[in-house]
């Protein structure tokens, strides 16, 4: 929300402050201040000036030479123009030789504004200048009486009849004053209005609070003479005025609440149009004004919209309104939706006569949800959201009639008609000084606290130690709002600063936690980089990566609000993300990259979704360039190593992955259990993703890791015998794996089997097409003795028997 | 005289024997050096101490001799072919001892001795020559050794943590060493721990302020850390001391400051009497870890349904100190976080007692965290994960 200080000061006629003092002291005590302008930091040496005489340029079209009147006495300099508005006559504002303006008249403002100095234009003096309102920094929205191009024109306005020449133009047009703009917390539903500000900046200030004085107004007729008022559905209207004005007559509101409300971001448009916004900015109350000529019956009737209707707004769109919405009716038809935006059909125009004034308290969440439903928000609306105070509605609404009074807008009729079936009352909140301090760390004495909630109003009620609160404070209701009231009047930065005392806790991280910082150091170590991925993705992936239809990997969380598609459900596998920022460094010529990611990825239990879906964290690893399968299953096995999982680790190549090689891809089994994959991305899904190089993955589960996973390391001897290694060479078809071989080693190997390596794969000239040679170096060797031969021949014969089972042949 | 047959003897390195025996023979000290009374001794009758003293003198020569050949040697060969000369089994000094039989029993050991001392001075100056050359040696190898310590150096292939990683480790570092415990929550998350044990109901207009993701109407994407709290708060294990990191989303289309999905980290503690003073205190232990030493904080009031009183917590500007500049967009101050009391209510409704027992959170943004630290000024920057980009952490 943005106010002007005058109008802040209008209310808080004490306070005196810079507005950097202004902005610090209001945001310590909860109203925070975002920013402020300053609208006359650049103006400087401005006067109100006459132009007494004009003459033309000798030698240009466009310019004049004017002689201008800057003081009382008759001063006069000489200023040549070329604004195309300039007479004899007219009043002006002038910025003297060495004056500042703000920026140029298309606008845009100049930092620092723009220092005016004598000089010549095409070989004539000029001592100064004649401005425009944008180069006074402001602009027409402020200003609506200024020229669309030109000199601001004080004679147009006969509010400045009585102006003086050679007086400050900046004060005249109202600019020694500072705008800024608050930051309101939803539940400060007072301060979304000047009068709630400056109550706390009375407060904050200690100053004297002084509210506008609102007199009885009104003729001697009564407004339910004119109008009846009927609540349907009182839940979603707690109270309704109405007040009537006859004999309006529209004109442009007085200028100082024209630039009130321009200062608020709102446009000026007519007396009974700013009025209504004067008050919602005031009072934070918003008001309607129905055309009551127009209104069926002369009768309002506030009920639910009918499924299927549709109603015109006054900005002419059609809009479908349904049941759940509220609507303002007349006897026959609606003319509003409520709280949210005035008919067509009720609009006041430039004629109208008479009108229904209207300041009601409509249900909070049902506007927000109508308002969205309509896709409509208005300033009405986004006030009436935050759940307004029904007592504040006639006090608006008085004041709205005083001010049509004031200004001369109509003739407003006496009495209202007020539909208020269950009025609200102040609340009682138990108060316990001592808590307060309990719970601020503090020690105050209960009279300051107390001192504290009168300067807002809350009063205090010794007998029963209760603390009273006005119906507009509906944020405070317990204790602990009462305690924040204390904090923030004593002031958060009095508070002191200590740290917890008690009973001492253990800083750790979970284990899964642990395992996951090992899984990053050994990536980094292998010259993996970190990426981090969206957590949801487009269901197109399936198709990018070949995942077939049906397959379980497609049952997926699905967001139901998405930003779009490609964020529209949640991963059920990690590799796209990878995939896709491995795509991009490609794109941009990095070579060698290597990525890691740890990626949660969201399995449904059961669709629709009844229960949270299992969040698994996957560790998972690609890369593109130097390296190979088994450069990635070296660090997966080093990596699986160091977090504790010493068990034989095999590799079945019947993964089954569609998006993997069919001939490079294996999952990766531990104690019975897939514990993750890796492979050779599909050569296919690889140019879907643009990488035209080979690309390896390798996703482990965590969760299982985690669950195996033990930093327990016990010590075993080093060996004091030597071992005893044999070599074997073996000749097999090529369809035999490698892995097939290991398992009969480690099967028959014996108790004294220590370690096995294969050190040579050969196929080609000596063996047979279709067949290759493995050998492997194996070693033996026992804790207590120097094993004899036969004890090694013996576990080579069971190794050499069960290899034969295979079909595999010595090689000679 | 006898040529040592230098070859067989044990050797600093492969000897030339015929070399020595040259060298040997070309010494002319050797001969004239030989004293007149050697050659009388075959004549008259030799006493005792004749004996001795003819031996003394004999010695003092051949010391003298090996000296004057060790200082003048040019390089470990020549040096070891003196050794053997002199101390090898057919070397001068060793004929001496030999022919130590042919003197007096009792004069023996006055002999013995001074033929031991010839030895171990000899001994000594070859060492100390032996040491001299090899110093020399290793001065030449080192010096033709000499490398170019500016060319390029060989790196291993090291990846890089994430940045958002790397600050949210800075921050469990903090707190663990404060005694708090890192936990985690799910990401997908029960409307009820996301908002309704927050003390935000259903309809709530702070529902709006933070566009929720949906996935059915009691399943979200968790928008905020603060989700934990229930979790925790309902394992009615007391005190609380945590920090809550992870992902959180919201529906925020993605720009430079804005990302669909985002990190926090969630802090509670709950004990008795915990204070808001307990809060100040602790945000400012890590603003200062976190910040560096000089960091100020400033609490300024706020609202969050969950805490109450509430604040909003500004560091001092850490690249000007408070001065004012263009990252703390001339304020002097940054905003970190957001944190209060906890608020009665979402004690109650995860069953602990709010008479008994007081407690502070805190959420911090992580991506806010980094963005400032490592002065990045395009949050997409984060996700994109060009290595060029990661490899600067």
């Amino acid at each position: 929300m943005n106010t002007p200080l005058s109008w802040i000061k209008a209310y808080v006629p004490g306070l005196d402050c810079t507005a950097q003092e202004y902005t610090d002291a209001m945001t310590l005590s909860g109203t925070k201040v975002e920013g402020y302008e300053c609208f006359d930091a650049d103006l400087e040496k401005i006067v109100v000036g006459r132009v007494n005489k004009v003459l033309r340029h000798p030698d240009a079209d466009k310019l004049v030479i004017c002689q201008v009147q800057v003081s009382e006495e008759g001063d006069t300099v000489q200023i040549v123009t070329g604004a195309p508005n300039v007479f004899e006559g007219a009043v002006v504002p002038v910025v003297l030789d060495g004056g500042r303006v703000a920026g140029g008249h298309n606008g845009e403002k100049t930092p620092g504004g723009i220092r005016i100095k004598k000089g010549k234009l095409r070989g004539v003096e000029s001592f100064g200048m004649m401005c425009s309102i944008e180069e006074l920094g402001s602009s027409r929205e402020m200003y609506p009486d200024a020229p669309e191009e030109g000199l601001y024109i004080f004679n147009n306005n006969p509010a400045y009849a009585d102006l003086k020449i050679g007086s400050d133009a900046v004060e005249a047009l109202g600019l020694h004053d500072v705008n800024f703009e608050y930051e309101v917390t939803s539940n400060r539903v007072d301060c979304f209005g000047v009068l709630g500000i400056a109550r706390e900046a009375a407060a904050t200030f200690g100053k004297e609070f002084v509210p506008p004085v609102v007199k009885k107004t009104g003729n001697n007729e009564k407004a339910s003479d004119y109008v009846s008022v009927e609540i349907e559905d009182t839940t979603l209207c707690r109270r309704y005025v109405g007040r009537v004005v006859k004999n309006i007559k529209i004109a442009p509101s007085p200028m100082w609440m024209q630039r009130r409300l321009a200062a608020n971001g709102i446009r000026p448009i007519n007396n009974i149009v700013d009025i209504t916004n004067y008050v919602m900015e005031e009072y934070a109350q918003p008001m309607h004004a129905y055309d009551l000529d127009r209104l069926a019956g002369k009768k309002i009737i506030v009920r639910r919209a009918k499924d299927g209707e549709e109603f015109v707004t006054l900005d002419g769109q059609v809009r479908q309104v349904d049941s759940s919405m509220l609507m303002i009716c007349d006897g026959e038809k609606a003319v509003g939706i409520a709280g949210i935006m005035g008919g067509e059909n009720s609009k006041i125009t430039d004629d109208v006569k008479t009108m229904l004034f209207e300041a009601a308290c409509f249900d909070g969440t049902n506007i927000r949800l109508s308002g969205k439903k309509l896709g409509l928000r208005t300033d009405a609306a986004a006030k009436f959201e935050k759940g307004l105070d029904p007592n504040n509605a006639m006090a608006a609404m008085d004041r709205a009639c005083q001010l049509i009074e004031e200004l001369g807008a109509g003739e407003v009729v006496g009495g209202a008609v007020d539909v208020y079936p269950e009025p609200w009352q102040e609340k009682r909140v138990k108060f316990d000084y001592e808590r307060t301090n309990a719970v601020l760390g503090t020690k105050l004495d209960k009279q300051t606290m107390l001192s504290y909630f009168r300067k807002i109003d809350l009063a205090y009620d010794e007998a029963t130690g209760e603390v009273i609160v006005p119906t507009w404070r509906q944020d405070v209701n317990s204790q602990c709002d009462l305690d924040e009231e204390v904090a923030r009047f004593y002031g958060y930065d009095n508070i002191p600063a200590t740290l917890p005392s008690g009973e001492a806790t253990t800083g750790k991280l979970s284990f899964k936690l642990r395992i996951e910082a090992m899984a990053r150091q050994m990536a980094e170590q292998f010259g993996f980089f970190e990426s981090q991925n969206y957590s949801f993705e487009s269901p197109k992936v399936f198709d990018k990566l070949l995942i077939p239809q049906g397959d379980a990997a497609r049952n997926t969380v699905v967001i139901s609000n998405p930003l779009g598609e490609d964020y529209s459900v949640m991963r059920t596998l990690p590799l796209n993300g990878l995939l896709s920022s491995l795509a991009t460094n490609y794109n941009r010529r990095n070579k060698n990259v290597r990525l890691y990611e740890l990626a949660n990825v969201y399995l449904p239990k059961s669709l629709p979704l009844a229960e949270l879906p299992d969040e698994r964290m996957q560790f998972v690893l690609g890369f593109y360039g130097e390296g190979d399968f088994f450069d990635l299953k070296g660090v997966v096995e080093e990596f699986l190593e160091k977090v504790g999982l010493k068990d034989i680790l095999t590799y079945d190549p019947q993964a089954g992955k569609t998006y993997l090689h069919p001939g490079r891809q294996a999952n990766i089994c531990y104690q019975g259990g897939v514990i993750g994959y890796l492979g050779e991305i599909h050569p296919e899904v690889a140019e879907r993703y643009g990488i035209g190089e080979k690309v390896y993955a390798a996703v482990l589960d965590m969760p299982q890791i985690v669950e195996k996973a033990d930093f327990d390391t016990k010590y075993v001897g080093v060996a004091k015998f030597p071992p005893v290694t044999r070599d074997i060479s073996m000749v097999m078809k090529k369809e035999i794996l490698a892995g097939q071989v290991e398992e009969i080693i480690r099967k028959n190997g014996g108790k004294y089997l220590e370690h096995y390596e294969l050190f040579d794969i050969y196929e080609g000239a000596q063996i047979a097409e279709g067949y290759k040679s493995i050998a492997y170096s194996i070693s033996f060797r026992a804790n207590d003795k120097t094993l004899e031969d036969s004890e090694v021949n013996a576990a080579m014969e069971k190794i050499l028997k069960g290899v034969r089972t295979l079909g595999i042949e010595l090689r000679s | 005289m006898r040529s040592p047959c230098a070859g067989r003897e044990f050797n600093y390195r492969p000897v030339q024997g015929n070399t020595v025996m040259a060298a040997h023979a070309n010494t002319p000290s050797a001969a004239i050096t030989r004293p007149a009374f050697v050659r009388c001794q075959r004549g008259g009758k030799i006493t005792a101490a004749q004996k001795e003293a003819f031996m003394k003198e004999k010695l003092a020569q051949l010391k003298e001799r090996a000296l004057s050949q060790i200082t003048a040697s040019e390089g470990l060969d020549k040096l070891n072919d003196i050794r053997v000369a002199f101390l090898g089994k057919k070397g001068e000094l060793t004929d001496m001892l030999k022919s130590l039989k042919d003197v007096a029993p009792q004069e023996r050991p006055a002999v013995g001795q001074m033929v031991n001392e010839a030895r171990a001075a000899i001994e000594a100056k070859l060492e100390e020559r032996k040491q001299a050359f090899e110093k020399k040696l290793r001065e030449e190898k080192m010096a033709a050794e000499t490398i170019d310590v500016t060319l390029p150096a060989k790196k291993p292939m090291l990846g890089h943590r994430h940045p958002n990683t790397i600050a949210l480790e800075e921050v469990e570092r903090i707190f663990v060493g404060m005694g708090y415990e890192v936990v985690e929550g799910p990401e997908v998350e029960y409307d009820y721990y996301n908002f309704e044990a927050l003390n935000i109901p259903k309809n709530h207009p702070a529902r709006d302020e933070q566009d929720t993701f949906y996935v059915t109407d009691n399943i979200v994407l968790r928008t905020q850390t603060s989700s934990v709290q229930a979790h925790v708060m309902e394992q009615g294990k007391l005190p609380i001391r945590i920090i809550a990191p992870g992902r959180v989303f919201r529906s925020d289309e993605v720009d430079a400051t804005h990302s669909p999905s985002f990190h926090q980290i969630e802090g509670l503690v709950i004990d008795k009497h915990i204070t808001f003073a307990d809060l100040k205190g602790t945000l400012a232990e890590f603003a200062k870890e976190l910040f560096g030493a000089d960091t100020k904080v400033k609490f300024r009031p706020h609202h969050f349904p969950f805490t109450e009183p509430s604040a909003e917590v500004d560091v001092s500007c850490f690249k000007c100190g408070g001065s004012g500049c263009r990252f703390c967009k001339g304020s002097g101050w940054i905003e970190i976080l957001g944190c209060g009391m906890v608020h009665p209510n979402v004690l109650k409704m995860s069953g602990i007692d709010p008479e008994e027992y007081t407690g502070f959170a805190f959420g911090v943004g992580l991506e806010r965290i980094a963005l400032l630290k490592y002065e990045i000024d395009d949050m997409r920057l984060l996700y994109e994960n060009d290595v060029r980009f990661l490899k600067q952490f």
